[in-house]
């Protein structure tokens, strides 16, 4: 029977054959993760129950990314609790401050998770990793202490949609654009349920860093996973960095799908999400003059080498305007080495803008960048939901990292094309 | 399983944000994320929440993040459940890993108002609004999820069936 990406690594995962979607199956993780918000009560969960060892030490990833460099004593002691339990345990994927990034782009890129892979993480992003051929998920807290103490997680096979991205790109438009419109056309459970297969000739030709951009945001539509098949360019990405063998699962030509989406990119420009759904997706063309407050460039959605280096060009010989606190958060230490050897971190400080370590905390309004009531800020973020980033009268629209940075210089949302 | 109580109702997409918000995060106590339930949405409901008292939302509702401290702070606050046409699934899971009840009916959602008292029946899947004298019905919780509740949640369900270190 033909199966579709999705279906044939829950099949592996769970010993079967065959998989069909509404089938509730049992499966072996490859990696368990958890951050400094969610792994307390996971470790809290653990205890609790009786446990004492942990399934297997080399697979389960703490990373406390979202209030550290701790914001206060009370998310000091909950990073404590990580370490400790690291320790306690000899976790080999525990990543302290002196290592750590954003966990959805530091786990690709140390080759953590490969191709073939099953994960599950107490923190909603980790759908990311599908775009490397893994089937990844977002989970509670009890949800990974269950599989920290088994290697085990519970799953009803979803049904999949199968998008399909044609034509030719516009100038400016990059792959947070695709997903924003794609959130915007099919709403915000619009894949609820779902597991999200992203395909076509514009996925083809797409980078690693641009594909897990699009698959971070699955769960913005309400996905379960974003699944991409391995090709190529993934294979020269995992390649220099795998940690352990893995495996390509693609789908078959005749698999099943609940549905088929075909988008025409030629027709699709710079868009922004307007508050306070990440569905409310507009072209920047048609938004009219918003002025901006702040703009936030990083997170696991646009963190990478590519959208600093997209960033910089812009930014290049042009000032932040004064209104407006211009923040650029690299998502690892790696990519914070590599922006300050191509000169990028120059360009940012010349520019007006601030350059962070890694960090999670503006996205979600944790710290590093909070916003005051009646402020406005665009933000490449995956979430603008109220109060998201600050105050409950505060507003984030959504956007790449070339209309991010370019608003930054304009004061107001806009394109580089405005500059 | 009964639960009878008045109704706080809610819209569409109410977020996890909206039932507990990032900055309230750095701890993980539930007496204290109760302080803040729904606080985002209506900043005046930990405030008026009474014990047992029910929430009824409209689609999607638990949208966003994968924070269990958003069903741990409305059981907190004393919520017996929630009614919804549908649940996001993350906060879906982690509702019965928890142990806080969840019904999904799109005729409760839609027909149910602010101050309604109703009356859920579990186990015949029915919902009696006594103040508008209807009934409805719910969508019945699939047999995995109500071997899940009845071993009293996930790390009780697994402890029974594999071998922990």
């Amino acid at each position: 029977m033909p199966m579709n990406i999705a279906e044939k690594i829950l099949a592996a995962k769970s010993g079967k054959k065959f998989v069909e979607p509404g089938e509730l199956i049992i499966a072996d993780v490859d990696l368990v993760l958890a951050n400094d918000i969610t792994a307390p009560i996971a470790i809290r969960e653990f205890k609790s129950s009786g446990a004492t060892k942990v399934w297997d030490k080399t697979k389960i990833a703490l990373v406390p990314d979202h209030f550290t460099p701790n914001k206060d004593i009370k998310s000091a002691e909950q990073a404590k609790i990580l370490r400790d339990f690291a320790r306690e345990q000899k976790l080999t994927h525990y990543y302290d401050q002196g290592e750590v990034g954003i966990e959805h782009a530091l786990l690709p890129e140390k080759g953590v998770v490969v191709p073939g892979d099953l994960v599950i993480g107490a923190d909603s992003h980790t759908c990311t990793y599908g775009a490397l051929g893994a089937f990844a998920t977002g989970v509670g807290s009890t949800d990974a202490a269950f599989a920290m103490m088994t290697g085990k997680a519970w799953f009803k096979v979803p049904t999949s949609i199968k998008f399909v991205y044609k034509g030719k790109l516009n100038k400016w438009v990059s792959s947070k654009d695709l997903i924003l419109y794609t959130i915007g056309d099919i709403g915000v459970d619009g894949a609820l349920y779902r597991a999200m297969e992203f395909t076509g000739p514009v996925i083809d030709k797409m980078s690693m860093d641009a594909r897990l951009t699009m698959s971070n945001m699955a769960i913005e539509a309400g996905g379960k996973a974003g699944l991409m098949n391995p090709d190529e360019t993934t294979m020269e990405y995992v390649k220099a960095r795998a940690e352990h063998k893995w495996k390509v699962y693609t789908s078959d030509k005749d698999a099943r799908y609940e549905k088929v989406i075909e988008y025409d990119c030629a027709k699709i420009e710079p868009v922004v999400s307007c508050p306070s759904l990440p569905e409310n997706t507009k072209p920047v063309s048609k938004l009219g003059k918003v002025v901006i407050d702040q703009s936030v460039i990083g997170s696991c959605t646009n963190g990478r080498m590519e959208d600093l280096r997209i960033t910089a060009k812009i930014l290049k010989g042009r000032k932040v305007n004064s209104r407006v606190r211009c923040l650029i958060f690299p998502g690892t230490r790696d990519i914070y080495s590599q922006a300050m050897k191509e000169g990028l971190v120059e360009i940012f400080m010349k520019s007006g803008a601030v350059f962070s370590m890694p960090t999670c905390g503006p996205c979600l309004g944790g710290h590093m960048g909070i916003l005051a009531k009646g402020e406005v800020a665009v933000s490449t973020t995956n979430r603008n939901f109220v109060g998201r980033m600050g105050s409950t009268e505060s507003s984030v629209y959504l956007s790449s990292p070339a209309v991010a940075a370019a608003s930054a210089v304009l004061g107001r949302i806009g394109t580089p094309e405005d500059l | 399983m009964k639960f009878t109580g008045k109704v706080w109702k809610f819209g569409n997409d109410v977020d996890t944000d909206l039932i507990i918000p990032a900055r309230y995060l750095n701890t993980s106590d539930p007496a204290e994320l109760a302080k803040h339930c729904m606080e985002d949405a209506d900043i005046t409901f930990a405030g008026k929440v009474g014990k047992g008292d029910i929430i009824v939302a409209g689609k999607n509702f638990g949208c966003g993040s994968s924070r269990e401290h958003a069903p741990v702070a409305i059981k907190a606050a004393g919520v017996s459940c929630v009614i919804a046409k549908d649940f996001a699934r993350i906060f879906y899971r982690n509702s019965f890993n928890i142990g806080l009840p969840i019904f999904e009916s799109e005729e409760a959602s839609a027909k149910i108002a602010e101050g309604d008292v109703v009356e859920i029946d579990a186990d015949n899947g029915v919902i009696k609004n006594t103040t508008k004298n209807e009934t409805y019905k719910v969508k019945a919780i699939p047999g995995f999820m109500q071997e899940l509740v009845a071993a009293g949640g996930l790390i009780a369900y697994g402890k029974t069936k594999f071998k922990i270190k």
